[in-house]
């Protein structure tokens, strides 16, 4: 076992503010959809819109951190031990088989992490914040501002951003829950917070991968 | 673990700061201070006219008076002749239909139905002397009623059933001497009274603006701004500013509020881009008929019970008449919420020879939805009847009302639907196949008035939610918090509910195989030993 210094300062200050503004979005984002009433209207809206402004300057620093830092790298889909890693998920976990794959500085996602995480980072945030663009800008027809660049109703702008922001939720939980299935409950969360794990020194990767079919 | 502390204070603190920017209410003491300062200052008169001989003598009749006016104000009653004020007509272009001459004198409503052949009564509120047929002359200056509009003595009235003719025991020197702009009572006179009765029609004009607290207008109120009508509906050369499109069409004359108050007032950018789609009135007219009730729905059919022969009317508490014999059965409402409708500033009209081709038939349709460039939502009063028509030729009717005498066929006096139709619509120059029946017609009343305090303003949740919303009628826009895809939402609360026991029973399963797993681990161990 090794204390390895996995996730960075900026990494976990990026991803601790985007869960707080996600939340938050959501949270008022679903207000202004009519699911409850907390903030009351006129708050949610304008509330949602300032966390906005917020999470896309986020994004924006973390986008330059990323393509920075080469970390944008770890987003680069695999398709090797997809099959192991949902496996893992679906019966090996059970079992406290070890995970299939080896969580490592210059690779800290397995498989299904990348996929999903890239999944959020090129469709689902791009569109929430393109949608979300959209509808701040928003002014009628004929109304005031940019002549050119009219929105002329809201319909699909909002019925997009009203898909993504279920589909983040749906995220969130399930993400809630993978975080506890670390070599045990607290490990991913600790991780986060501190920015260090105790990672194996793995021996082989395909001798895991072995474990794992006989296992079953 | 510092520096995270740091970074994290780098971007709360930025964002801290512009949430308390944004949500301090700027003092905002320029626009409507000014508005406040320049209606305080009143009109002085340049001229008293107590000091004229000419205006100190007795007057045989009212008409000496409009030609002692004339004498001085020599083009004055020019002006008036052409406006609609005095015509009851004005030549408007109707969309899809060419220039049309409407106005009082021949458009039909869902009161009282019809000027025509009724105008011994209707025409009380007629700027003229005499206007008893449709065969007055509109040439003659001296049948203009200046006083009606321009007595500020308080003392001039007219007679009922006169045609417009003042009582003929008013101090018509005095009178004459005591003129001046016109006040509210002057405009109230008829505006407030019209379809028989205060608040009859509009719902947003009656008497108790004559007293009114701010809650009920903010700019006439007593307490308030304390304004007079012409205050806004300034006229240039009797030209009044404003327009009621129960009878106009066009888009022109109009009067808003934005000739004052701008349109961006608000200190916050959202609301002022709702002004792009959504009128004033809108918000800052939350509900009507305040003090007062209005006339909401009127059955016509219902008309002609008697009491042993004898007409007879019921009033409800507030002393409302809710049913007469010569009427019908007639609905008071007060505290009203408006229903909300697409304006462009254009309004088509129902004319007597226009087929009826949709129940209810709207004799006022408002044009415009949401495409349209002009077009903004406004408040409304819509006024529900049944009233007579021709079931054969399918036109509404014009029924002559009113008579003095029994037997000239007024169904105030006989009671009897064919001989008032046939004598209404021979009157009118109009054919009528001998039958008759009653449909539903609706009206619409824009509301302009009872402008409430800014804290009483429509709040958007009013709008901005999905059960009751105040907009609900408006289908062709999408209002968030109102609107969603249900196929969305389904699949979104489906997908959340789904994921939720997934990692429910995956993490149940995860339990129960824990503990199996650890009781098979100990007992191999044991094993092992
Ligand atoms: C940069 C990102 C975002 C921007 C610029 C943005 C902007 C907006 C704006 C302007 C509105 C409409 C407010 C109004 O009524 O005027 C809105 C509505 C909404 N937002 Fe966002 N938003 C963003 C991210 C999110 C996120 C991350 C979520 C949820 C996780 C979310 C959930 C919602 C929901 C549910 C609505 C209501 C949609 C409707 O019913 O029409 N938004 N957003």
């Amino acid at each position: 076992m090794n204390k390895v210094y996995i996730y960075k300062g900026f990494e976990r200050f990026w991803h601790w503010m985007q869960a707080l503004l996600i939340i938050f979005l959501a949270l008022t984002g679903f207000e202004i959809h009519g699911s409850f009433k907390f903030f009351g209207f006129e708050n949610a809206v304008k509330f949602h819109i300032i966390a906005a402004y917020g999470f896309i300057i986020l994004i924006a620093f973390a986008m330059f951190w990323h393509f920075t830092t080469g970390e944008w790298k770890q987003y680069i889909p695999t398709f090797n031990n997809i099959k192991a890693q949902l496996n893992y998920y679906i019966f090996g976990i059970f079992k406290n088989a070890p995970h299939p794959t080896r969580k490592t500085q210059l690779s800290k996602l397995n498989p299904l992490q990348r996929l999903t995480y890239l999944g959020l980072k090129i469709v689902v945030i791009p569109i929430m914040v393109s949608t979300g663009i959209l509808y701040m800008l928003y002014r009628f027809p004929q109304g005031e501002g940019i002549r050119s660049f009219v929105v002329a109703g809201l319909d699909t702008i909002a019925i997009l951003h009203t898909l993504g922001a279920f589909i983040l939720i749906a995220f969130f939980i399930s993400h809630l829950y993978l975080i506890t299935t670390g070599t045990n409950i607290f490990t991913n969360l600790k991780a986060m917070i501190t920015g260090y794990e105790d990672l194996d020194e793995h021996e082989n990767h395909d001798e895991v991968v072995e474990q794992i079919s006989e296992n079953k | 673990m510092r520096k995270t502390i740091g970074l994290i204070l780098l971007f709360v603190l930025p964002i801290l700061a512009v949430v308390l920017v944004v949500n301090t209410d700027k003092p905002m003491p320029t626009k409507l201070d000014k508005l406040k300062e320049k209606y305080s200052k009143k009109h002085v008169p340049g001229v008293d006219h107590s000091k004229f001989a000419q205006l100190n003598k007795k007057f045989a009749r009212p008409q000496d008076i409009t030609l002692e006016c004339i004498s001085c104000h020599t083009e004055r009653h020019t002006e008036i002749m052409q406006s609609t004020h005095w015509r009851w007509l004005s030549d408007e272009y109707m969309k899809g239909r060419g220039i049309v001459s409407i106005g009082k004198r021949n458009i039909l409503n869902n009161h009282c139905i019809s000027v025509g052949g009724n105008e011994g009564t209707c025409n009380r509120c007629h700027i003229g002397y005499g206007y008893d047929s449709k065969d007055f002359d509109f040439s003659k200056a001296e049948n203009i009623d200046c006083l009606a509009c321009h007595d500020n003595s308080g003392k001039y009235e007219k007679e009922k059933e006169a045609a417009g003719n003042p009582k003929p025991d008013l101090d018509f020197a005095y009178i004459a001497q005591h003129v001046g702009k016109p006040k509210m009572e002057n405009c109230g006179y008829c505006h407030f009274n019209g379809g028989g009765g205060n608040n009859s029609k509009h719902g947003d004009l009656e008497e108790a603006l004559y007293e009114a607290s701010k809650e009920v207008d903010v700019h006439l109120a007593k307490d308030g701004a304390n304004m007079q009508c012409i205050d806004c509906h300034e006229a240039e050369n009797h030209k009044m500013e404003g327009r009621l499109y129960t009878m106009a069409s066009m888009n022109r004359g109009r009067l808003e509020c934005e000739k004052c108050h701008s349109s961006k007032p608000h200190n916050d950018d959202i609301v002022n881009e709702h002004t792009v789609k959504i009128a004033c009135q809108t918000c800052h007219i939350p509900i009507y008929a305040k003090v007062n009730a209005t006339k909401t729905h009127w059955d016509w059919s219902k008309a002609g019970d008697l009491k042993d022969g004898k007409p007879y009317d019921i009033k409800d508490k507030d002393g409302n008449e809710i049913y007469l014999s010569i009427k019908g059965a007639i609905t008071w409402e007060k505290m009203l919420k408006p229903e909300y409708k697409w304006f462009d500033g254009t309004a088509q009209h129902h004319l007597l020879e226009d087929k009826i081709t949709q129940v209810p038939l709207v004799l006022n349709p408002l044009n415009g939805d949401y495409d349209s460039p002009d077009a903004k939502i406004v408040p409304v009063k819509v006024m529900r009847s049944i009233q007579p028509y021709d079931p054969e030729f399918k036109t509404l009717v014009a029924p002559k009302l009113w008579d003095k005498e029994v037997g000239k066929g007024g169904y105030w006096k006989d009671f009897d639907w064919n001989t008032s139709i046939a004598k209404g619509m021979e009157y009118a120059g109009r054919p009528w196949s001998g039958k008759y029946g009653f449909v539903k017609t609706e009206m619409n009343w824009i509301l302009n008035h009872m402008v409430s305090p800014k804290e009483k303003t429509v709040q958007c949740i009013e709008c901005h939610t999905r059960d009751n919303s105040r907009l609900a009628e408006i289908k062709d826009v999408y209002i968030p918090g109102r609107d969603y895809n249900a196929w969305v939402d389904n699949f979104g609360i489906a997908a959340i509910v789904l994921t939720f026991l997934g990692v429910l029973s995956h993490g149940t399963i995860r339990i129960v195989y824990g503990k199996k797993n650890k009781v098979k681990n100990i007992e191999e161990e044991e094993n092992n030993e």
